[in-house]
C-alpha cells in the first residue's frame, strides 16, 4: 500500500500520550492518523506504569511538568465522564515514619497549596491515620493526604482515547515501526516497513524511541535514558487498600508503594534503575525483593501467597529532567518526550499544550460540527443485575456464556474487544481491553477459547494467533507436524 | 426466567461431580448436574493417558474412559444435566444462579448443594519467576489442552518447571510428538509427583531430572529463547556460581494446583489456608448444606481417591437433606482439627460428632519426606488418641487416615484435636 494522502497530522506512537493527542485534535477538521510500531496502542509505558493520578504536590517548581500536573489532574473529572474509563478518586497518603520526614511533608503541602493544590491535609492522629487505612504499618507518625489523587486503569483509559479518536476520524495503523523521516519544506514522508506515510506536521510521542525519532529528523539535541519499575500485582481482593501509599520521596522517584487498582487487586512497586536496553522490560530476582521489601515498610502485612503476575516497565526519562514538549527547529514538527511521572496525570494538559503549538505555527483548527466526545462506558457481565443480564443474554446470546471463569468475562465482551474501534488483534490485546486472562489463573482456562474466538473474528488460522504480535505465536505446530518431518529428514517415510 | 427445583445441585461435572450425582440418584434423590464445559467429563477428557481406576476398577484406563463409565451410568440413571452452563452465584438459602446461551439467566432451587469445580494450576505469576514475558510461558494442563483436543504443539524445545504429575505426563506426550525435552527442573530434592510417572514418563525416555534447581530467569522478550536455572538450598535460596542457561522456546509450569474458590467464597464460605473451603467430617463446608469433593476441596494423587470421596460427598448430601433438612435441626457443634509437627494440611477441618457416625476419614499430608514415622492424634490435654506407625511418608502421597470412632478415646467437649507426624525413635517392626 502505498499512500499519496497528505495527513494534517500524523502522531508516532500509540501510548498515553499519543492517543490523547489524537483524541484532543479529533475535535477539528483535520486528516489526522496515528502510527504504531507494536501490534497494538498502549503496550509499551503506557501498560507499565503505577496507574496513579497525582495531585501536584510533588514534582518540583522549575519543572514544566509542575502546571501540567496541576491542571491534567483536574481534566480527569470530565475526560473520566466523557470517555467512562475505570477512575476513582481514592486520595493518597505520602507516609512519614520520622519527625524528619513530617518537616519534608509539612513543606510539601505548603508548596502544593500555594500552587493551588488546596486539599492538602497533614494528619498526624495515628488513630485517625489507621482508621482510613488499616493495612498501614503501625509505625506510621504522620501522612500528607492528598484527597484529589486517584487511580486510573492506564491502558483502559488508551483504549478509550484511542476509540473516541477513531470514531471521530482519526486512523490508526499499528505494526507500523517509522524506519526513516524525510522532510522537505512542506511535507514529511514518513516510511514503515510496509508503507509510507505523508503529512504538513508531526508530532513525535514516539516514548522511550521520541529521542531516535528526532535523530532521523537531525535533531540531536536530547537523550532518553530507559529507567526501569518493577512490580508485583496480587489477585483481587487478596487485600483491600482504601488509599495509595507513598513513602516519603526520593531524588529518583516516588519511591515504592503500594496501591489498590481500579478492579480491586492490589500492587507493589516501582523501583528505579537506570538501564541501556529500550526493550529490556525483564524482571530480576533482586528488583522483585527491593520492592517486596520497599513495600513491607508501609504495609507490613503483604498477600504475599496471592500475588498473580510481576513485570516491569520503562521510564522515557530525557537528560533535561523535565518533559520536552517543543516547537522545533524544523518548522511543523513538534517533540513530545521525556514523559515520566507525572506524565499520565498530565496527559490531557499535554494535548492542550500540544494545541497551542499547532495553533502557533498556523494550523487551522476549525471545529468539527459532528464532534462526539462521548465513548460509551464498555458493559460488563459483572456489572448487570440479575433483570439486566436476563434481558441482555435473550437480546444476545453470546452474554450468556462465560469464558473467563476468573473474573466472569462473557464472550460478548471478548467480541467487543475484538470489534471495538482499534480492536484487539492479539491474546495481550483481548485481555488488556476486557480483563479475559487477567485473574489468577492468567489465562490458563481461557487462552484456547479466546484463540479460537480471536481466529473466528479475525478470520486467521488458529495456529496464527500471537500473544502480542510478530513472533510471539502461542503454538508452533499442529501435532504430528514435527514427526512428520523429522521422520522425512530421515528418510523414514514413503 | 428458568427455575428448576432439585434436591441436589451438583456444580461441575468432572470426576468428582459425576460420582457425586450418581451416588444421589442412587439413594432415589434427584440431581441437576451443571457443567461449564461443553461436554461432561471435566479434565478426564484431556488426559488420554492411562493409569485411571486401578484402585476403583481394578483396570488401567484412559481420562476419557474412566469419564466415559460414570457418563454411561448418568445416562443410564438419566440424570439431568446442563453443558456450557456457568454458575455465577450461590445465593442465600442455596439457591444458584446460572448463565447459559439457550436459556439465559436460570435459577435453580435444590435442598443441597455438591462442589466439585475442580482446581486451577499455579502460574509463573504464583510463584514469580523474574525475567521477560515473552509467548511461549504455558501452564502444563493447558498444553496437555492444546496437544490433546486441539491438536497443537507449544514448542519443539520443552523445559518443564516443577515435577507434577501433568509435567512429568506432558513430558513423555510432547516426547512422543517429536519434541525435545531438555530437562524437568524440580525446586525440591525430590519429585512432587508419583513414582511411578518419574518412571514411567522420565527415565523411560531418558529426560533428564534436575532436582534442587529452579528457574531464575526468562529470557526472550518477543518468543521464549531460554531460562537460567539455578540450585537452591534447602530453604529455597540461590546458590551463587550454579547459574546453567538452556535454551527452549516453550516452558511448561506444573508447580502446583490450588482448589478453585471463587463460587465457594463469593457465597461466604469459609476458605482454609490451603485454599479449599473449611468442611466437617461430613464434607460439609461452612454453609449449611454446601457439601465439597474432588480437587475443588484438596488436590488428590489420584481420580480414584477423588471417585471415592465423592461418593461419600453424595450420600452425606442424601443423609443431610433425609435428616437434618427434614428435621429442620441444625448443625452440631464441632471439634477441630489443627495439623502440627510435619503436617503441610488436614482435613476435615473440624468434626461433627452426631449419633450416626461410625467412622471418620482424615486425608492429610506432610510438609518434608520422613522414614519410620508415627502420626498421633492428641488431644487439648496433651493425650494421644490415635496413633499410627509408617515406614516412610512423602508430601506427594496423601495419607489416609479411617478412624472408628469406637475404637477412640474422644473426649466429645474437647477444644481442639492436633494431628502430628513424628520420628519413630525404635526400629520399626511390621
Amino acid at each position: 500500500m502505498l499512500s499519496s494522502e497528505i495527513y494534517d497530522i500524523i502522531i508516532i506512537g500509540g501510548g498515553v500520550i499519543g492517543c490523547n493527542i489524537a483524541r484532543a485534535l479529533s475535535k477539528y477538521n483535520l486528516k489526522i492518523c496515528l502510527l504504531e510500531k507494536n501490534a497494538d496502542i498502549a503496550m509499551g509505558t503506557t501498560k507499565a506504569n503505577s496507574g496513579v493520578i497525582h495531585a501536584g504536590y510533588s514534582a518540583e517548581r522549575q519543572y514544566i511538568k509542575r502546571n501540567l500536573c496541576i491542571r491534567g489532574n483536574k481534566l480527569y473529572t470530565q475526560a473520566a465522564k466523557e470517555l467512562n474509563f475505570p477512575f476513582k478518586r481514592i486520595g493518597s497518603f505520602v507516609v512519614a515514619f520520622e519527625v524528619e520526614e513530617i518537616k519534608l511533608l509539612e513543606e510539601l503541602r505548603k508548596k502544593g497549596i500555594e500552587d493551588g493544590v488546596l486539599d492538602l491535609e497533614l494528619i498526624l492522629d495515628k488513630q485517625k491515620i489507621l482508621k482510613m487505612e488499616p493495612h498501614l504499618s503501625e509505625d506510621v507518625i504522620g501522612v500528607l493526604h492528598a484527597p484529589s489523587a486517584g487511580i486510573v486503569s492506564p491502558y483502559e483509559m488508551t483504549f478509550a482515547l484511542a476509540e473516541n479518536a477513531a470514531i471521530n476520524g482519526v486512523k490508526f495503523f499499528r505494526n507500523q515501526e517509522v524506519i526513516k523521516i524525510d522532510h522537505s519544506e512542506y511535507t514529511f514522508k514518513i516510511t514503515t516497513p510496509r508503507n509510507e506515510f505523508k503529512c504538513s506536521n508531526l508530532i513525535n510521542c514516539a516514548g522511550l524511541y521520541s529521542a531516535k525519532i528526532s535523530k532521523m529528523l537531525g535533531l540531536d539535541y536530547f537523550d532518553i535514558t530507559p529507567r526501569k519499575g518493577e512490580y508485583i500485582l496480587f489477585d483481587r481482593n487478596s487485600i483491600q487498600l482504601n488509599k495509595i501509599l507513598f513513602p516519603t520521596q526520593t531524588k529518583l522517584s516516588k519511591g515504592i508503594l503500594v496501591c489498590p487498582t481500579f478492579h480491586g487487586n492490589a500492587f507493589v512497586g516501582p523501583n528505579a534503575q537506570n538501564i541501556n536496553d529500550l526493550e529490556d522490560t525483564s524482571t530480576t530476582t533482586a528488583g522483585l525483593k527491593e520492592i517486596l521489601e520497599g513495600a513491607r515498610k508501609l504495609v507490613p502485612n503483604l498477600p504475599l501467597r496471592a500475588s498473580i503476575q510481576n513485570f516491569a516497565g520503562l521510564r522515557a526519562v530525557s537528560n533535561t529532567y523535565d518533559f520536552i514538549i517543543d516547537n522545533t527547529e524544523i518548522y511543523g514538527f513538534i517533540n513530545v518526550a521525556g514523559i515520566l511521572s507525572p506524565g499520565l496525570t498530565s496527559s490531557f494538559a499535554i494535548a492542550e499544550k500540544v494545541i497551542d503549538i499547532l495553533e502557533l505555527l498556523g494550523v487551522e483548527l476549525k471545529l468539527k460540527d459532528n464532534y462526539n466526545p462521548y465513548r460509551p462506558k464498555p458493559e460488563r457481565f459483572t456489572d448487570f443485575s440479575k433483570k439486566q443480564l436476563e434481558k441482555k443474554i435473550k437480546e444476545d446470546s453470546s452474554w450468556g456464556r462465560i469464558i473467563c471463569r476468573c473474573e466472569k468475562i462473557s464472550e460478548r465482551e471478548i467480541l467487543n474487544a475484538i470489534q471495538a474501534p482499534v480492536g484487539a488483534t492479539t491474546l495481550d490485546g483481548v485481555k488488556f481491553r476486557c480483563r479475559a486472562g487477567m485473574g489468577r489463573c492468567q489465562a490458563g482456562f481461557c487462552r484456547p477459547r479466546v484463540m479460537e474466538i480471536l481466529s473466528n473474528e479475525l478470520n486467521i488460522p488458529y495456529q496464527a494467533i500471537t500473544k502480542k504480535g510478530e513472533d510471539t505465536n502461542i503454538l508452533i505446530a499442529k501435532t504430528k507436524d514435527l514427526l512428520l518431518t523429522q521422520l522425512l529428514e530421515k528418510g523414514n517415510l514413503k | 426466567m428458568n427455575t428448576y427445583k432439585t434436591d441436589v445441585a451438583v456444580i461441575g461435572s468432572g470426576a468428582a461431580g459425576l460420582a457425586a450425582a450418581i451416588e444421589v440418584k442412587k439413594a432415589g434423590l434427584e440431581v441437576l448436574l451443571l457443567e461449564r464445559g461443553i461436554e461432561l467429563g471435566g479434565i478426564l477428557m484431556q488426559c488420554i493417558h492411562n493409569g485411571f481406576g486401578i484402585k476403583e476398577f481394578d483396570k488401567e484406563l484412559t481420562g476419557p474412559e474412566y469419564a466415559q463409565l460414570f457418563i454411561d451410568q448418568v445416562n443410564q440413571l438419566q440424570i439431568p444435566y446442563k453443558l456450557d452452563t456457568m454458575v455465577i452465584e450461590i445465593a442465600f438459602d442455596n439457591k444458584l444462579y446460572a448463565v447459559n446461551k439457550n436459556e439465559g439467566l436460570i435459577e435453580i432451587i435444590p435442598k443441597a448443594i455438591i462442589l466439585a469445580m475442580g482446581c486451577r494450576e499455579r502460574t509463573r505469576g504464583a510463584i514469580n519467576v523474574p525475567g521477560f514475558r515473552p509467548a511461549g510461558i504455558f501452564t502444563a494442563g493447558q498444553v496437555q489442552r492444546f496437544v490433546n483436543i486441539e491438536g497443537y504443539l507449544p514448542g519443539k524445545t520443552i523445559v518443564i518447571l516443577g515435577s507434577g504429575d501433568i509435567g512429568m505426563i506432558m513430558a513423555r506426550r510432547l516426547t512422543w510428538e517429536g519434541c525435545k525435552v531438555k530437562a524437568v527442573v524440580e525446586i525440591q530434592p525430590y519429585v512432587s509427583g508419583l513414582l511411578r510417572n518419574e518412571v514411567q514418563c522420565l527415565e523411560d525416555y531418558n529426560i533428564p531430572l534436575i532436582t534442587s534447581y529452579t528457574v531464575t530467569k526468562i529470557h526472550g522478550k518477543d518468543r521464549l529463547k531460554g531460562v537460567t536455572i539455578e540450585a537452591v538450598t534447602k530453604d529455597y535460596d540461590r546458590i551463587i556460581g550454579t547459574e546453567r542457561f538452556i535454551e527452549c522456546d516453550a516452558l511448561l509450569l506444573s508447580v502446583g494446583l490450588i482448589p478453585e474458590n471463587e463460587l465457594t467464597r463469593d457465597a461466604g464460605a469459609e476458605i482454609s489456608s490451603m485454599g479449599g473451603p473449611v468442611i466437617n467430617n461430613n464434607l460439609e463446608t461452612t454453609l449449611e448444606g454446601v457439601f465439597a469433593c474432588g480437587n475443588v476441596l484438596q488436590v488428590h494423587d489420584l481420580v480414584d481417591l477423588v471417585t471415592a470421596e465423592a461418593k461419600r460427598a453424595g450420600k452425606n448430601a442424601v443423609d443431610y437433606i433425609n435428616t437434618r433438612y427434614k428435621k429442620k435441626l441444625k448443625t452440631i457443634q464441632s471439634i477441630c482439627l489443627f495439623p502440627g509437627n510435619n503436617v503441610n494440611y488436614v482435613k476435615p477441618d473440624n468434626i461433627s460428632l452426631s449419633e450416626n457416625i461410625h467412622d471418620i476419614i482424615i486425608n492429610l499430608r506432610v510438609k518434608n519426606p520422613d522414614r519410620r514415622v508415627q502420626i498421633n492424634i492428641k488431644d487439648d490435654t496433651n493425650r494421644i488418641i490415635y496413633k499410627k506407625k509408617k515406614s516412610y511418608v512423602i508430601p506427594s502421597e496423601m495419607i489416609e487416615l479411617n478412624i472408628k470412632i469406637n475404637e477412640i478415646d474422644l473426649n466429645p467437649n474437647c477444644n481442639g484435636l492436633i494431628i502430628e507426624v513424628i520420628p519413630l525413635l525404635e526400629p520399626l517392626i511390621e
